[in-house]
């Protein structure tokens, strides 16, 4: 990811939350321009709710939500939040890492609504929990589906056919 | 002698009267929809071959078309619309995602239609061209014509 992260000044955003949060940040870097930030896992809520209440910063946008698995590596979960900001036109993205063992984190629904139904996604696919999420159910596979598509670990072959008597 | 009568098979007629109105119900889920759509419109236009009546209700139709890609999750609703068809009925998979996944080998495709419900003609390709569609449909009149007719008296008697 280094490989392409340009020597270009650090946006107002990245100086503001380094100050702030000078432990909480562990990696910065910015893969073909993109500011991306690698944060404690116990931390994503205070900063997140710092930017988008911060005045200065208003990052009032979630685009989106998604989450890696790389499987072999400890922790094994990568999740991804992409954050917007009308007030400097400005994207960004915030990373922390989830341990296999205990896949459990913070819901963002307090701050941004349409988390809702992107950490349902997260849920569905990769088996991630969100602590305060008022609905976490599967959203895009049928209740009766076992285990999480998206993992690496789920079988390429494997079918669970909703019709018994099916393949 | 002036011939006013004309003597055939129960069968053949049943069957020539059968192939030439099917009812359509379209099953469509994808891409190849568009190539249904078509065939269907003016420009290829399958009422030449007496298949332009189009039913939205599967209890009104007798030919399923199941156009495109089905999920595990759609899959009993696909079951469902077939068991509320009226007998006789058959079923035309369009197109590679209905007649055996295509491309999409994984979790939540069903590999062909024909784990769930009998498919009568199979077309292939990502979409068929309208015509391929035409040609189905031939072939299935053809099929309609050369099977045994199911109808009431072939039961009474026995046979």
């Amino acid at each position: 990811m280094e490989r392409e992260t340009r020597k270009m000044k650090e946006s107002k955003t990245i100086k503001i939350l380094k100050e702030k949060f000078p432990k909480d940040i562990l990696k910065f870097s910015a893969p073909f321009g993109d500011e991306t930030l690698l944060i404690k896992k116990d931390s994503l809520i205070k900063i997140m709710k710092f930017l988008k209440e911060n005045p200065e910063l208003g990052y009032s946008l979630l685009l989106d939500i998604t989450c890696v698995d790389y499987l072999g590596e400890k922790p094994r979960f990568e999740l991804i939040y992409h954050i917007y900001s009308f007030r400097l036109n400005h994207r960004l993205r915030i990373k922390t890492r989830i341990d296999e063992k205990n896949p459990i984190t913070e819901s963002v629904i307090s701050l941004w609504k349409n988390a809702n139904w992107l950490e349902r996604e997260v849920y569905d696919m990769f088996g991630i929990k969100f602590k305060n999420h008022p609905d976490l159910r599967r959203i895009l596979m049928y209740d009766e589906f076992e285990g999480y598509p998206l993992r690496k670990d789920y079988p390429l072959r494997k079918r669970q056919p909703r019709l018994p008597g099916l393949e | 002698m002036k011939a006013d009568f004309i003597t055939t098979k129960l069968d053949y007629v049943l069957g020539w009267a059968r192939k030439f109105s099917l009812f359509q119900y379209p099953f469509v889920t994808a891409c190849c929809g568009m190539e249904y759509m078509a065939a269907a419109c003016a420009h290829f236009d399958i009422d030449r071959f007496g298949a332009g009546l189009t039913r939205f209700s599967p209890r009104q139709a007798d030919l399923l078309l199941v156009v495109g890609t089905v999920t595990q999750k759609l899959a009993p609703v696909l079951r469902k619309i077939y068991d509320q068809m009226t007998e006789p009925k058959w079923v035309i998979a369009i197109g590679a995602c209905a007649v055996s996944g295509g491309i999409y080998n994984n979790y939540a495709v069903v590999q062909g239609i024909d784990k769930i419900i009998p498919v009568d003609v199979y077309i292939p390709g990502c979409p068929p061209r309208p015509e391929a569609i035409l040609d189905a449909l031939i072939k299935l009149q053809n099929k309609i014509q050369n099977q045994p007719q199911a109808w009431k008296w072939r039961e009474k008697l026995g046979k």
